[in-house]
């Protein structure tokens, strides 16, 4: 861990110095989304809904990816898909 | 003062509201986002004419209330752009969140207050019951004496805000009615003196997060995140650096004052404080804001009686100039402090409570007592002024005052 810098250190307004990339956010979930891969059609939808930009579209490699490092559990993505591809499940520790 | 050949300057008549939004026109502002208000509704209705006759290139937003204006003035700031915005009593309470943002942002917006009383009740009058709830918003806070030093104090504002030293928000308060609504012979600069003086807006090199060192400021090329969240470990630290931005501000001021006398004629005091008539002065009053322009005449008449009284006027109330302060007020024996607005149980209003603190730390108190006055609109006579200085001479007389907080023109 490096030094934490002085007032006089540091960029005004609080101008961040790190990527937020680096500042995980999702790890106090109660409930973490788990994708049944046989139901979904890839429509997207939760992508488009994820209010917190935790799901990802990768058309290289033709699939979507959770991100649960950001992803806070609220299950918006279980509810709005309309195959019923994914389901909310209680975190294990 | 002298004034240099080159500057012609123009009589026109204005109110204190008009004087601001020709200042704000003449200051070549990029983003002006306002909600109307008594008594600063003129302000933003003159600039509102301003932009429609195609006599600006401003980018003028009607927004759907005074915290969204502030929001949209913030945002316009962080991208460079030079800013200004005007409002009054409940349009700043209802900025009060945006207000902390801004500053701590260090956006440099400029915003006219036509200070007006608070509900309820219902008051649409001056006193500055909203500016003063604000005073720890993180703002600068400049108060005149009439629509010339409005005028010139949004000019010399926008000076000050944008400085890299400082880059902090500015209030600018008149007086609700007594200055906004009035109509005075205001001195104009020409065009382009006045862009002369406030110059381009500076920014100063920050590191990003993508290790590049570029502009403070809002661009697609080289993003940045301003005051996204700083935990304990860091919040702390640009608080502080907000608190030393105020500090070079108190010097700015006075060089920003000096300056624009140069090129104006004009000066108030030494930009944070003007003395009047206070070099051996028994007693003093200390007031902020247009009721200088009566206790002025009020000082005349007495010491034309043989007294010993003077006046302070506060300019600058934040940063509050404490060492400008002591030095003025040294050798006066009695103070009487001014207070346009009331701070409910805590004993006097608050500029009591800095002068107070102010000198404190001096060798010979002073006595000090608070007159709280003009509440709601509420007229001071020069009568009523008079008897401030009559009291404050048998304080003197007598040694010891029977009342601390006293109220001017209350019916008991």
């Amino acid at each position: 861990m490096s030094r934490e810098k002085t007032w006089k250190e540091i960029s005004p307004a609080g101008v961040s110095s790190k990527s937020s990339i680096g500042f995980l956010t999702g790890d106090w979930k109660t409930y973490a989304p788990i994708r049944d891969l046989e139901k979904c059609t890839l429509c997207l939808q939760c992508v488009m809904f994820c209010p917190d930009g935790a799901i990802r579209w990768r058309p290289e490699l033709g699939k979507i990816e959770f991100d649960l490092g950001f992803c806070k559990g609220c299950g918006i993505c279980a509810n709005e898909c309309p195959a019923k591809a994914i389901k909310m499940v209680l975190e294990q520790e | 003062m002298e004034i240099t050949k080159m500057t012609r300057q123009e009589t026109m008549a204005l109110s204190g509201d008009e004087a601001v939004a020709y200042a704000a026109k003449q200051s070549d502002v990029d983003v002006v986002a306002a909600y109307p208000i008594t008594p600063q509704t003129i302000i933003v209705e003159k600039f509102s004419e301003y932009v429609a006759n195609g006599e600006v290139q401003t980018e003028f937003v009607c927004t759907e209330s005074e915290h969204s204006a502030l929001a949209t003035c913030l945002a316009a700031s962080a991208t460079g752009a030079r800013t200004f915005t005007a409002s009054a009593s409940a349009g700043l309470a209802l900025m009060h969140e945006m207000l902390f943002v801004a500053s701590g942002c260090r956006t440099p917006i400029v915003m006219a207050i036509a200070n007006r009383a608070l509900s309820a009740p219902l008051n649409i009058h001056g006193d500055q019951s909203d500016s003063m709830a604000e005073r720890d918003s993180g703002w600068i806070h400049l108060y005149v004496e009439n629509a010339q030093e409005a005028y010139d104090s949004i000019i010399q504002a926008f000076k000050i805000a944008e400085d890299t030293n400082v880059m902090l928000p500015v209030i600018v308060g008149l007086d609700g009615f007594t200055l906004s609504h009035t109509l005075e012979n205001v001195e104009v600069l020409p065009d382009d003196i006045v862009i002369g003086f406030i110059g381009k807006r500076e920014l100063p090199n920050v590191l990003t997060h993508e290790g590049k060192t570029v502009p403070f400021k809002l661009d697609p090329d080289n993003p940045m995140t301003m005051g996204p969240i700083a935990l304990p470990n860091y919040y702390f630290e640009f608080k502080r650096q907000q608190e030393e931005a105020m500090k070079n501000a108190l010097k700015l001021i006075k060089e920003v004052n000096s300056e624009y006398a140069r090129v104006s004629g004009r000066s108030y005091g030494d930009g944070l404080i003007e003395c009047y008539r206070l070099e051996d002065a028994d007693v003093a009053a200390v007031c902020v804001g247009s009721t200088a322009g009566t206790i002025k005449a009020t000082v005349d008449e007495l010491r034309q009686e043989g007294f010993k009284v003077g006046l302070l006027r506060l300019r600058t109330f934040r940063p509050l100039p404490i060492e400008e302060l002591r030095s003025a007020l040294r050798s006066v024996k009695v103070i009487g402090v001014m207070d346009k607005s009331m701070s409910f149980g805590g004993e006097g209003g608050a500029v009591f409570h800095e002068i107070r603190h102010t000198l404190y730390d001096v060798e010979k108190h002073p006595q000090i007592v608070d007159y709280i006055y003009g509440l709601g609109g509420r007229d001071s006579s020069p009568r009523e002024l008079r008897r401030v200085y009559e009291d404050l001479l048998t304080i003197l007389r007598v040694g010891h005052a029977k009342k601390t907080i006293n109220y001017i023109g209350l019916r008991e």
